[in-house]
């Protein structure tokens, strides 16, 4: 198809693709720097004023920590409960593995409104109050099997071995599991832990069907956006896209670093 | 990606099934239970809802238990319009990304093999845009394509839109929103499958077929099946039940609300919870009768 | 320092054992007997239970029915953390997320021996890796990996250290050189070796004592000369080194030898030598130990022969030939014979008589597969 076409239509088509995916964020970072009044359509000149006061704008904070504290608790509980799945699936055989697979996978193949409007439903029947906690419940559930997923890998492609090794070598299987089996595992878990924070802050559909009154920053624009968001959140959504490229660039250069160090031994 | 992780059901490697029965159970539990609970349960509850009806004595939005098989009768007639336009945008936004998507990966995948760092650093500028809000960076592209943008007035200044018509709320701005929020599923899982390709295979492949097409298409097509299916489920799925991009407050008008956003008034402004439930019945069972469908026919059965 | 680590081994014993996978029995009826402080070669093809053998006896699998003792104690029911027994595993097993030295130290350090770090670097100098002891074990060669795997089990002066192929990963070169190593390090430690391998020159070269392994069970046990000079079975005389083996019926038994009749050749071996006295018996001798003549030499009670054969084939393996010769009615037959000159004393399609000493003839206890029915 393509690569008949001369040598320099791919990479110049990737080239084009990437502005394509990156216009969005561009724009979004550059009306950060706004200097709007109520709403940020218009550019009205340049200035630094929403980075450093942004908690000025009424409720763009509070949004903000919310949804931080929302993805730190979702996080954990998901984290923890997807990594013992994980592990079970990977080095235990038992009868019901097929219909474990499909429970997980199940959550993942559900559109979120009906995951939220379930959920809610659920709250309702039982007259639970929707408010933070029902919120993380909710990330919980839907953070659960991508957790599964992503450590599932981890744990595949670890050797049994070295397990064997820990407990040849006078290690009962609680220290086997913290002294080995943990350590070798926790780039997994780290990545599906950011997974996790990643999909719960930006959540907007589920959280929306299982909020009271508390807002998250996705609530915080959404509702902003009938009037106008004001360029605080832009402040918001810029700082917190910048943390995340720098945690995967700096993975990611962490990695090439030690392949090239041991390309050099070898 | 993330399906075809589930795919493999691979028998562990040296797994050894001694006296586990109360470890597994012990690493199963909690989470299964809390997916019984708070998934498997609401699923049945929006089941329930779905067949009530309006409380004879009570006021407004107050429904009690029944088996009112009517309501399901009532959304197909009331939304149909809704339903189609629904799996319409899912299908065409997810053939564009995919479209788009294919020679990305492809070149993200084979072409750049010689240097691992450039690969990674473009992966990281596939799934940029999930780090920036997803509603921030749908906004972004309601302000460049707004009716004050140079772009539409471009439009209208060389005659391509006609000076009543604007881009913001029709359905082509909608299904442009769709494919670009939902590009790096398509792309991620597209990139798992080529990036193991075998380039053996392809130099074998212009040996017996000699024209690049037909390399392709007998070659690298069939070879990147398991990441198309898996793209396309991962796109297909939440686009279908997306409602941010349809709202008129982002993308769409009124003209173009999708079964999600039916959904969404339904349960949340107007609680009529029976009608909103039985929409997300039905969009769940399409959804699934199409999965299993879909992953037989292409032969991915170990999918599930 | 050495003598750190010099400790008395223990002896090993596996009575009646069987273990059973779901489906497929692995291992039937294995006794086993391993003398304290020995180099104990267990050899046998893949798939045999080689490894199944050393899990059960390091605690990773539990056998289905039997016992397992260390020292005399039984330890069938001991947890593999609890045993005094340390394993080279296959593929090594090093942590990959510790140093080399701290591998060596994580036994240590889990008994809660004084001063772990320092008896760690003792025994990496042991193997003579103490210069890379802050390295990760991904940063070394297999050679070095296997070495410092050694160190790790070595370090915790085990009663018994199971080796399970440590040396199946490396080149020729350098297996042959960690065996001189590691042969010297078993002197040096006086530790008992169990040492899984399915390189016979390995176990030959190494062991005190090699058991050949077959289909879950030891087929035969003894010194590697003995077991080379006298096989009792033919998967034996066939595992270890060529053997030329013909079948026939006993026709006449004289004091100290018997004698069968094979297509009209009586070959005789002698009593003491043979497992079976009675009825149809296979007698074999191996292809360096025979010789053969253009001219038929007489046959005597001290020597067989056969023939006339053809030789079908001459392979030239340097320091000697071997010819497989065609005699009729018994089959192919394998001589070696030294290249005493530069040329071969015969050529392709010459008439050969074969013929070896009585005394290097051996009496196999079963019948090779295709004689079995017949
Ligand atoms: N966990 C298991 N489940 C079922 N069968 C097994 C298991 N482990 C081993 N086996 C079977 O038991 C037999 C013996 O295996 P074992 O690993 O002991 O062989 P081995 O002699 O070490 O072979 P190799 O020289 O190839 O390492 C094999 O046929 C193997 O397939
Ligand atoms: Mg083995």
């Amino acid at each position: 198809m393509r690569f008949s076409l001369g040598k320099l239509t791919l990479p110049l088509y990737a080239v084009l693709a990437f502005i394509y995916l990156l216009i969005p964020i561009v724009y979004t970072f550059v009306f950060s720097f706004n200097n709007s009044l109520k709403t940020n359509l218009i550019w009205r000149g340049f200035t630094f004023d929403k980075w450093t006061n942004v908690c000025q704008r009424e409720g763009v904070c509070e949004a903000f920590g919310n949804s931080v504290f929302i993805g730190i608790i979702s996080t954990i509980f998901a984290t923890g409960l997807g990594t013992m799945i994980a592990i079970a699936l990977v080095r235990y055989r038992f009868k019901f593995r097929s219909s474990v697979n499909l429970l997980l996978f199940l959550p993942m193949a559900t559109p979120e409104v009906v995951l939220g409007a379930g959920l809610a439903s659920q709250f309702f029947n039982l007259g639970v109050q929707k408010g933070i906690w029902t919120i993380i419940i909710a990330h919980i559930m839907f953070c659960l099997s991508f957790v599964v997923v992503t450590v599932k890998a981890r744990v595949a492609s670890l050797d049994p071995a070295l397990e064997e090794a820990g407990r040849d070598l006078y290690a009962n299987p609680t220290q086997v599991f913290w002294k080995i089996t943990f350590p070798l595992l926790l780039p997994g878990i780290a990545s599906a832990a950011l997974l996790s924070f990643a999909l719960s802050f930006d959540d907007f559909i589920i959280t929306n069907f299982n909020a009271g009154s508390d807002m998250t920053f996705p609530r915080y624009v959404y509702t902003a956006a009938a009037r106008g968001v004001p360029a605080e959140a832009n402040v918001i959504g810029c700082a917190v896209f910048a943390l995340a490229i720098l945690i995967v660039l700096a993975t990611q250069i962490n990695g090439e670093v030690k392949r090239r160090k041991l390309a050099k031994v070898h | 990606m993330a399906f075809a992780a589930f795919g493999s059901a691979n028998a562990p490697a040296a797994g050894k099934p001694t006296r586990s029965g109360k470890v597994v159970i012990a690493l199963l539990a909690p989470g299964l239970a809390y997916l019984g609970a708070f998934f498997l349960t609401p699923l049945f509850a929006l089941i329930m809802v779905s067949l009530e009806v309006p409380d004879p004595n009570g006021g407004y939005a107050e429904y009690v238990p029944a088996f009112e098989i009517g309501n399901y009768f009532y959304v197909i007639s009331e939304y149909l319009p809704h339903i189609l336009r629904s799996f319409g945008y899912a299908l065409a936004a997810t053939v564009l990304a995919l479209v788009i998507s294919y020679p990305l990966a492809y070149f993200i995948g084979v072409k750049a093999r010689p240097w691992p760092l450039l690969q990674k650093l473009m992966l990281t500028l596939v799934i940029a845009p999930f780090f920036i809000s997803f509603l921030l960076r749908t906004l972004a592209w309601k302000q460049i394509f707004s009716n004050e943008s140079w772009i539409v007035s471009s439009l209208h200044d060389i005659g391509l839109l006609a000076p009543t018509q604007y881009v913001v709320g029709t359905p082509f701005m909608v299904i442009f929103g769709l494919t670009y929020n939902f590009i790096p599923f398509m792309t991620l899982p597209l990139y798992t499958s080529l990036e193991r390709l075998d380039l053996r295979y392809l130099e074998a492949g212009s040996d017996l077929y000699a024209s690049p097409s037909k390399v392709f298409r007998k070659v690298t097509l069939p070879l990147s099946m398991p990441g198309i299916i898996s793209g396309t489920l991962l796109t297909f799925i939440p686009i279908a039940g997306d409602y941010i991009n349809a709202s008129g407050d982002f993308l769409g008008s009124s003209s173009t609300s999708m079964i999600g956003n039916v959904i969404e008034s339904n349960y949340l402004q107007i609680n009529d919870y029976p009608s909103a439930s039985a929409l997300s019945v039905l969009l769940m069972g399409v959804i699934l009768v199409l999965v299993s469908v879909y992953v037989k026919k292409s032969g991915t059965e170990d999918l599930l | 320092m050495a003598k750190e680590f010099v400790a008395r081994g223990a002896d090993l014993e596996l009575k009646q054992i069987r273990k059973e996978f779901p489906g497929f029995t692995a291992i039937d009826n294995l006794d086993l007997h391993v003398p304290a402080g020995e180099f104990f070669a267990l050899l046998g093809p893949s798939g045999c239970g080689k490894t199944t053998t050393l899990r059960l006896v390091a605690g990773l699998e539990s056998p289905t029915k039997g016992k397992i003792f260390i020292g005399g104690k039984d330890i069938t029911a001991t947890k593999p953390h609890e045993r005094p027994v340390n394993t080279v595993f296959q593929s090594y097993a090093l942590f990959p997320h510790m140093t080399v030295l701290e591998n060596v130290a994580f036994g240590l350090r889990q008994r809660k021996v004084a001063d772990p770090l320092a008896k760690a670097k003792d025994a990496l100098n042991l193997v003579q890796l103490s210069h890379l002891a802050d390295r990760k074990p991904q940063q070394l060669s297999g050679g070095q990996q296997q070495r410092v795997a050694l160190a790790r089990a070595l370090v915790n002066r085990p009663s018994l250290l199971l080796l399970d192929e440590p040396l199946g990963a490396l080149d020729l070169k350098l297996r042959r050189e960690m065996q001189t190593e590691l042969k010297a390090i078993q002197m040096e430690v006086g530790l008992t070796f169990l040492h899984v391998t399915h390189d016979q020159e390995e176990a030959m070269d190494m062991a005190d004592t090699v058991a050949v392994m077959n289909l879950g069970r030891i087929e035969q046990m003894g010194a590697p000369e003995t077991l080379y000079d006298r096989p009792k079975t033919v998967f034996v005389s066939k595992f270890l080194g060529q053997s030329n083996l013909l079948v026939g019926d006993v026709t006449s038994t004289s004091a100290n030898s018997i004698s069968i009749d094979v297509a009209g050749n009586k070959i005789s071996v002698p009593k003491n030598r043979a497992e079976k006295h009675k009825g149809k018996i296979a007698i074999g001798f191996r292809p360096e130990k025979a010789t053969f003549s253009s001219k038929k030499p007489t046959a005597t009670s001290a020597k067989n022969v056969i023939g006339p054969g053809e030789v079908l084939d001459i392979r030239f393996t340097g320091v000697s030939n071997q010819y497989l010769i065609e005699v009729p009615q018994l089959g192919n037959i394998t001589v070696f014979a030294q290249n005493m000159t530069h040329f071969a004393p015969i050529e392709v399609g010459a008439k050969v008589w074969i013929s070896w000493d009585v005394e290097n003839s051996f009496g196999l206890s079963d019948l090779p597969a295709k004689n079995v029915k017949a």
